[in-house]
């Protein structure tokens, strides 16, 4: 048996992490929305909106009135942004990967029985696409955790922010991995599937068709929240050097705008074959060497 | 400050006849007006609009149609009629199967005049539009402050 490295956080630091990320990130996520929303449209040869878009929006969905078809919505919206939120703060807070990556798949699924408890048919298709989209995407982040406990030996974000180890030496695939991955969970082109950004539509608005105002308001925050917990997984990978992390997080991120630009839809089966091709190919096959090397080298 | 006037979603919906002020529309949201400058998105969600852009004179068909995008679209919403056959049924007005105007089936709060509107009165008239839409905003706001309590009017 072997003995579980103990989290190596203060539990006081923890707790004050998790409420400046309860606080911050909305703010943090919206402004990379707009930043995010203006670089596409220069990529496109457009001026583009100001940079506080984003927060304009969300400010008149609350002046709007709230249309639900059944009040049950109200709920599983709410659901979705509390879970959201708890996601990022265990994470933030240095907790147990595992938990964060369960609370998080939680949270999704609420936004998935919400538009299912709408009578649209298009909302019921944007849910059956969110689910297929959660099905592709999640081997992915859970091989990327375990990579992480396969380097670091601990399943806490502290401890392996703290490890300093390079992990991305170690996890190339499981970063490839997670950048495409990622495609998909920032709702960008090729894989935006089950509702889409900016002005793009995919069957009416997939997902969130029948959620108006406040309640759409709600989704938006929650995607902030989420926007800030994604770019985060993505520091861990670099958490040896701050500096190289957030170069990494810009980078990752421009990227991303990049492939939303220049690729094209594609249909929900290519989606679900390459996001498990690439888990099968490069995560499993990563995670293997590492396993094999550890045996060889530190037997 | 409202934030109603920095991002008017808009949904519009071409109710018959040449196509060509749709077209002017669409036009309007191309990388040359870029409407993104100002927060307007097309959206084809009426659940998700604030402004309802219609062209064409109504006929029996969509009469139907129109009247269900509007009662879809949330609170305060404006109605902006684009072209002349949408403010008045223009050349088809006389057709046995036109009812006319879009304002023979839905309040509208702005007439776009043309044939085609230009792009660019088209964006003069949904500028129009967003004082109108800030308007309605607070008389709904008012309205909201006296009903405080009573929920039984939302839906």
């Amino acid at each position: 048996m072997i003995s579980l490295p103990v989290p190596v956080i203060d539990p006081a630091i923890s707790v004050v992490n998790a409420i400046i990320y309860l606080l911050l990130a909305p703010f943090v996520g919206g402004l990379i929305a707009g930043i995010d929303r203006r670089v596409t449209a220069r990529m496109q040869g457009r001026v583009g909106p100001p940079i506080l878009q984003p927060f304009y929006d969300v400010g008149k969905l609350f002046e709007k009135e709230n249309i639900v078809v059944t009040t049950t919505q109200n709920f599983y919206v709410l659901s979705y942004l509390v879970f959201m939120g708890a996601a990022g703060m265990l994470f933030f807070a240095g907790g147990d990967m595992l938990l964060v990556i369960f609370a998080f798949t939680l949270s999704h699924i609420f936004l998935v029985l919400g538009a299912y408890a709408s009578f649209s048919p298009y909302s019921h298709v944007g849910a059956e696409r969110e689910l297929i989209q959660i099905i592709a995407y999640e081997p992915m982040i859970i091989l990327t955790a375990v990579g992480m406990y396969m380097v670091t030996q601990s399943f806490f974000v502290s401890a392996i922010a703290n490890s300093g180890i390079p992990i991305i030496l170690y996890l190339p695939g499981v970063f490839i991995g997670y950048l495409i991955v990622l495609t998909i969970k920032l709702r960008k082109s090729p894989f935006d599937l089950s509702t889409s950004h900016h002005a793009h539509q995919e069957i009416v608005k997939g997902v969130t068709t029948d959620f108006s105002g406040p309640n759409l308001a709600k989704i938006e925050i929650a995607h902030w929240y989420e926007y800030v917990f994604l770019l985060g997984v993505v520091y861990l990978f670099f958490g040896f050097n701050p500096l190289i992390a957030l170069a990494a997080i810009v980078v990752a991120y421009f990227l991303e705008i990049l492939i939303d630009n220049t690729i094209s839809r594609v249909k929900w089966q290519l989606t679900l074959r390459s996001a498990w091709l690439v888990a099968g190919t490069l995560g499993i096959v990563n995670l293997g060497v590492l396993f094999y090397l550890k045996g060889v080298l530190a037997p | 400050m409202s934030y109603m006037t920095k991002s008017p979603w808009v949904i519009h919906y071409d109710a018959s006849s040449c196509n060509g002020c749709d077209i002017e529309v669409l036009a309007a949201l191309t990388p040359v007006y870029d409407l993104e400058r100002f927060g307007i998105i097309n959206t084809g969600n009426p659940k998700h609009a604030d402004v309802f852009l219609v062209t064409g004179s109504v006929n029996e068909q969509n009469r139907a149609v129109v009247k269900n995008i509007y009662d879809q679209i949330p609170n305060p919403k404006v109605v902006v009629a684009v072209g002349i056959c949408a403010t008045s049924g223009g050349v088809f007005r006389e057709c046995y199967n036109v009812a006319g105007g879009i304002d023979k089936i839905i309040p509208v709060d702005v007439y776009v005049p043309g044939c085609a509107a230009r792009p660019e009165s088209i964006i003069d008239g949904v500028v129009t539009a967003l004082g109108i839409l800030d308007a309605k905003r607070q008389a709904m706001k008012e309205k909201k402050s006296e009903n405080a309590g009573n929920r039984g009017d939302v839906v």
